[in-house]
């Protein structure tokens, strides 16, 4: 007997009899009409009109009749929500039926029907099943939170669930702790306020780690991906939580195998990669990654994405492992892809020779995408092992010889990018290339090929007569292959101007005249012109040195690596991009990878990462801000125009590096040495500061701009006070993975009318992973417009990747200026004459300053003392201090010997201030 | 396979679990066909509602499964026997159920080992690695602690130090190196990490105890040595030698060895020394089958190949020769030292347990570029 012919009934008034079957007595029918009803559900039939006769069947004590008349309410509640509170009665029931089967079925069900109504009844029964006796019914109960708070989450804070959810960690039933941890990731990471409603602490982790060894496989998954998401507290506990979890690296399931090892990953990062325990744990995490190759072709990929991020991480892990990373003939492509970009990152000195005979015998293989990128693989290879680029070359030129159109395509692409890897030295196979060049039709291959005969004009006899026969079809090419012709003919000129002033003249007009590319006519007139004015300075910008291509391309960048690191196993890992780019709607938290134990104090300049939250205006308005303020303003900075140095990119603006010795001086030059003292002398004041007491108080720096969003530029500062001057001192970070140059700032108008007094100097082109100290003089002279909060400060910094915008908040008291002592007389008349609504009363907590230390200290930061009396054993002072828009502050404080609090009341003109300067107080007298 | 997410969800796990929902489909109805889903439709709706909650995967072993989840719907059980499943479910030892009695305590033992080649033309090994996994049949009353000993290196020298004299390389016991393995997960991981012993409480019936990898002193039964000659456009000529390479008192079975052919094959003339050779136009391959073949023989093949003139310029590039074969060991010198059994609450003993051990190596991906 089968169920199939449930699904054989499609007569007309089918519904009319499915009703009267489904209140007939017999039970046995009954349970056939509900099946028969299911059936219909299953294959997209309303059947929602038979809701009150389903619901009826509901009291049973048959559990796979009730099965099934919970499936079809699941289904049908939410479009019938008023009938749907018919059935909240047999629910709530059920939810104390002595059978704990059904216990759970309903609560698991109930949670499954999405009508607010309902959910109201939810709580109570929720409430008793998350301490019922059976664990079967607690860990269903666990789950059902999770899906209460999808629905309202409100509720279930309001309810108090979370808490009796995180009770149930500590439960007996590993289970029960499996699924209360999977409900409480699930609420941490879709939680609205963006950060987690239930903190780890080192108790709960050490029961998970109990509960990881007795749990389902899907348990430990759970387990194992919330404890990545926890931070140990020191090298002790990271240490000893991956000891514990190395044993799951033996489990026969791949998704237990890769949450340990995301988890190993990231605690890793705190111990010092010199221990012993290190070495050995990376050589244990190896061997479980080979197994996951064996499995499925699906697990593979997803097993081999995150090889591919491991293996930039650490690439020591899988080093000795390059065999198992060989195509086989019967892998899908998918796979096939993505083993041959592992290989070529693993390939080094010492196993390239392998490698190249391998990839040369996927170069002869079917499938077009594979053997393409097996033949640029070989030329990354080259790139990368400096000792294996003959033989690379000469497999290449094997390739070309196959005349396989497409390998030969590829191959000329690539010998381009060894050329200017190693300048004169494989230019002899020149000749061979020149003799296909009728077979090219792929426009990247086109472009290589035409840059290869411009840059070796001089050693190919009849390169005026290949380039005039590209000529020939100009119009018709893509862009890309128009600029490389333009400039490849303009080489050719500067190289033989006797015999190809012709050509020259056909291709500047061609560029120039005909074509409606913004792109080609600008450089084709600025050769023109360069040409026609100096012909020897054109020699210099077209023929100039290149910089050398990068050795290793496509990597990710650092920091987006880290977090992927974080993801491993998970989609995201698997797409390489951060969760927010796919996942809807949910901000969520940014995943990092915990600061290793030892950077901290190696470190110099330490970047405070928990920077005071700075209110960023709308993006749209900040833009619209700064542009009026180029026109009203002096605009200070001068914008070098350094185009982007295309490292490695096929489509290479030779020209940019010409450009950029000629207008760039002022980017490239290194800092004037004055600005470099000035900085240095800002990072003693930075380690002296604070602990001698005797320099003006300089807030730590703070991160303005993280990497995340600078594209890559990280920029942390504080705002001091040098000499009468006030400075802003900027650290630059390159966390990119290419050199930065041009860099330019600009203030919005701001409250103080802040502006720089001299362009920004920074080392420039700055490198890959260093940090550069830089310090911009600012003067008080540029536009005025009232901030909100008064302090703040909106910048906009340019460099040649784009231009990003962060706003600051200044520190008040680096606005005290130095002439801000008022005369006694002066300031009693002032005092009295301010009315007593503008004073404002502070309490500085926790300084314990005698009245001389709080003079002292006030005094080194502009703030004078007028007079000082003793008042019933409290001492009063009388400060003034002016701030740099002229605007007079007055304060008193009452200190109390032996009492840890100051009183500061303030007057002045303008309360608005007040808060800066009592924030200026306390940061000083805490310093 | 698909699935659909909203979420940056583990998407290993999701693959594990989706195999793992065909495993458990498979073994409550056969083959997943379009009829099998219709005919057991509210069986598929009762196992989902089982093994997956709100997308998180719930107990998917089938051996617990079937004891709650039967085709013919629960029939009305004691208040102690729903108290016991749900303690099953949920519980520590979850795949194995109390109170399990044979008159005949028995277990099998199949060490199943897959070798896989990848040759060059020259005759030297790219790769090579040995998948196998020990399956187990338990047929054992109560609940028995078991505890199993291979010749892994590592115990071995382990051992062989705590003997002094006895040096396990020197003494000629044959040890493997065993680069990876994973466990059922009966298995106690934690006591296996600090002492290296394999000891758990089996389900009954049939599991998969353990998997695992080596690479190393891989003894390959089969070695196919090819002769490609191309003559002229329009023919080719072909030679496949097959040596077995074991001992000469085993026998090889089930012997097959694919020789792949352009795809403008017109026809092709045979000889072959032994077993059965066939061109079969559909797989644009050359199959040749032989029974059986005891070890440290050779025999031969020779093919002469007609090839239709094309005038396609893309060469052929040559698919590597495949083998499947089976022998009645494990190539990669896994041994079974010991399977001991304890259970004692019930009254019997290690050595009433009868216990049958059996090898089998199989071809995986066996491979010859030519």
């Amino acid at each position: 007997m089968t169920d199939s012919k449930y699904f054989t009934t499609t007569k007309k008034g089918e519904i009319f009899e499915l009703k009267s079957e489904l209140n007939n007595d017999k039970k046995e029918k009954k349970k056939e009409a509900v099946k028969k009803v299911i059936a219909s559900m299953t294959v997209g039939k309303d059947v929602s009109a038979l809701f009150p006769d389903v619901v009826n069947c509901m009291q049973t004590d048959n559990l796979e009749l009730k099965k099934l008349v919970y499936l079809y309410l699941m289904n049908y509640a939410k479009s019938q929500p008023d009938m749907a509170i018919m059935a909240v009665n047999t629910f709530v029931k059920d939810c104390e039926d002595p059978n704990p089967l059904i216990r759970a079925l309903a609560v698991r069900t109930m949670g499954c029907i999405r009508v607010d109504k309902i959910t109201e009844y939810l709580c109570e029964p929720l409430r008793k099943c998350l301490k019922d006796e059976d664990p079967y019914v607690r860990k269903t109960a666990a789950v059902c939170v999770a899906k209460l708070y999808d629905i309202n989450s409100s509720m279930v804070e309001d309810q108090g669930f979370l808490d009796q959810l995180k009770d149930l960690l500590s439960d007996s039933n590993p289970m029960v702790v499996a699924n209360a941890v999977a409900a409480l990731s699930e609420i941490n990471e879709s939680s609205s306020s963006g950060s987690p409603l239930v903190e780890m602490t080192p108790q709960t982790v050490n029961k998970l780690l109990t509960a990881l060894n007795e749990c389902t496989e899907w348990g430990q998954v759970f387990i194992l991906d919330s404890l990545a998401n926890y931070s140990p507290r020191d090298e002790r506990e990271a240490q000893s939580t991956c000891e514990r979890i190395t044993p799951r690296l033996a489990h026969a399931n791949a998704a237990v195998v890769l949450s340990a090892v995301k988890v190993l990953m990231k605690f890793m990062e705190m111990l010092p990669s010199d221990s012993e325990f290190v070495t050995s744990l990376t050589k244990k995490l190896a061997p479980p990654l080979v197994t996951l190759l064996s499995s499925e072709p699906e697990v593979q990929y997803v097993a081999l994405r995150n090889i591919n991020l491991i293996v930039q991480k650490r690439p020591d892990i899988l080093k000795h492992e390059m065999k198992v990373f060989f195509v086989k003939y019967n892998d899908p492509i998918y796979v096939k892809l993505e083993k041959l970009d592992i290989m070529i990152r693993l390939a080094s000195q010492a196993n390239v020779a392998q490698v190249l005979s391998e990839l040369k015998e996927y170069a002869t293989e079917v499938d077009v995408d594979f053997v393409r990128k097996a033949v640029r693989a070989i030329g990354r290879c080259a790139i990368k092992v400096e000792q294996s680029a003959e033989r690379c070359v000469s497999t290449l030129l094997d390739l070309i010889q196959t005349k396989v159109n497409y390998v030969v395509q590829e191959a000329i692409v690539v010998i381009k990018d060894i050329f200017r890897k190693y300048p004169n030295k494989y230019e002899s196979i020149i000749s061979t290339l020149c003799e296909n060049l009728d077979t090219l039709d792929e426009p990247e291959a086109r472009a290589s090929m035409i840059w290869i005969i411009g840059e070796y004009a001089e050693r190919i006899d009849n390169a005026d007569e290949l380039l005039e026969s590209f000529l020939e079809g100009f119009a018709d090419e893509n862009s890309q292959v128009q600029l490389q012709l333009l400039t490849a003919i303009v080489k050719l000129f500067l190289k033989r101007p006797s015999d190809t002033q012709e050509l020259v003249q056909q291709v500047l007009s061609l560029a120039t005249q005909d074509s409606d590319n913004p792109d080609l006519r600008d450089r084709g007139f600025i050769y023109w012109r360069l040409l026609s004015t100096d012909p020897a300075a054109a020699k210099e910008v077209v023929l100039a040195e290149k910089p050398l291509i990068s050795e290793e391309t496509d990597l990710l960048e650092p920091t987006l690596l880290d977090e992927l690191i974080c993801h491993i196993s998970s989609l995201a890992s698997v797409y390489h991009k951060p969760p927010s780019a796919f996942v809807e709607g949910r901000a969520g938290i940014r995943k990092s990878l915990p600061a290793s134990a030892r950077a901290g104090s190696e470190g110099v300049e330490s970047t405070e990462s928990q920077a005071a939250p700075a209110v960023i205006p709308a993006q749209d308005s900040l833009i619209g801000d700064l542009l009026s303020m180029d026109i009203g303003g002096p605009t200070v900075a001068p914008v070098a125009a350094a185009p982007a140095a295309p490292f490695g990119s096929a489509a290479m603006d030779l020209l940019g590096g010409g450009l950029d010795t000629l207008l760039g001086e002022t980017s490239s030059s290194p800092a004037p040495p004055s600005a470099l003292a000035a900085s240095s002398a800002a990072l003693l004041g930075d380690i002296f500061g604070a602990p001698a007491a005797s320099a003006t108080y300089v807030a730590p720096k703070t991160t303005w701009l993280p990497a995340e969003k600078g594209k890559g530029l990280d920029i942390s500062g504080s705002f001091v006070r040098r000499n009468g001057q006030l400075f802003m001192d900027l650290t630059f970070s390159n966390k990119a993975m290419q050199p930065m140059l041009g860099f330019a700032i600009q203030f919005n108008k701001n409250s103080f009318g802040i502006t720089p007094a001299s362009p920004l100097q920074v080392q420039s082109p700055l490198p890959p992973g260093v940090a550069a100290d830089a310090s911009l003089p600012l003067a008080t002279t540029g536009p005025v417009q009232k901030m909100e909060p008064l302090t703040t400060l909106q910048v906009a910094v340019k460099n040649n990747v784009d231009v990003m915008y962060f706003a600051c908040q200044i520190p008040m008291h680096a606005l005290f200026v130095e002439d801000g002592q008022m005369d006694k007389r002066v300031f009693l008349a002032t005092w009295k004459e301010i009315p007593a609504q503008n004073e404002v009363q502070y309490t500085i907590t926790n300084v314990m300053h005698s009245a001389d230390t709080v003079v002292s200290r006030m005094q080194q930061n502009n703030v004078f003392t007028i007079a000082k009396r003793n008042v019933e054993g409290q001492d009063m002072l009388y400060q003034s201090l002016k701030l740099t828009n002229g605007i007079w502050v007055l304060n008193e404080l009452k200190i109390q010997p032996g009492n840890p609090n100051i009183t500061l009341s303030l007057k002045s003109r303008t309360p608005n201030v007040a808060e800066g300067v009592f924030q200026a107080y306390d940061n000083i007298l805490h310093g | 396979m698909a699935a659909v997410t909203k979420q940056n969800v583990n998407a290993a796990m999701v693959f594990e679990f989706m195999l793992k929902v065909i495993d458990v489909m498979q073994s409550y109805f056969g083959k997943i066909s379009e009829e099998n889903i219709k005919n057991n439709f509210v069986l598929i709706y009762e196992l989902l509602d089982e093994i997956l909650d709100f997308g998180y995967p719930q107990n998917t072993d089938t051996g617990v499964l079937k004891t709650f989840i039967t085709q013919q719907g629960i029939k009305s059980q004691t208040k102690e026997e729903q108290a016991q499943i749900t303690s099953q479910v949920t519980g520590q030892i979850g795949w194995r159920r109390e109170g399990i009695k044979y008159r005949r305590n028995e277990l099998f033992l199949d060490v199943l080992e897959y070798v896989n080649l990848l040759m060059s033309p020259q005759g030297q090994v790219l790769s090579a690695h040995v998948a196998g996994k020990v399956v187990m049949k338990s047929y054992l009353s109560g609940m028995p602690e078991c505890k199993f000993g291979i010749n892994d290196k590592i115990v071995m020298e382990a051992k062989g130090k705590g003997m002094t004299t006895e040096d396990p390389a020197r003494s000629g016991k044959p040890v493997v190196v065993i680069d990876d393995c994973q466990f059922h997960q009966c298995v106690k991981l934690s006591k296996f990490e600090t002492e290296h012993s394999i000891s758990f409480i089996p389900p009954d019936g049939e599991f998969e105890l353990m998997r695992y990898r080596t690479t190393k002193d891989i003894s390959l039964p089969f070695r196919v040595i090819p002769l490609v000659r191309e003559v002229g456009r329009t023919k080719m000529e072909v030679k496949v030698v097959l040596k077995s390479n074991f001992k000469q008192s085993l026998l090889g079975q089930k012997i097959e060895v694919k020789i792949p052919t352009p795809l403008n094959t017109s026809g092709v003339q045979l000889i072959c020394l032994k077993g059965k050779a066939k061109y079969k136009a559909s797989e644009n391959a050359i199959v040749w089958k032989i029974k059986r073949m005891a070890g440290l023989k050779e025999t031969q093949l020779s093919a002469e190949i007609e090839l239709l003139e094309t005038d396609t310029k893309k060469k052929w590039t040559r698919p590597p020769i495949s083998m499947n074969f089976e022998v009645p060991f494990a190539p990669s010198g896994f041994k079974v030292r010991y399977l001991k059994v304890f259970e004692s609450k019930l009254n019997y003993s290690d050595h009433d347990v009868i216990k049958w051990v059996r090898y089998i190596g199989r071809s995986g991906l066996y491979e010859t570029r030519c």
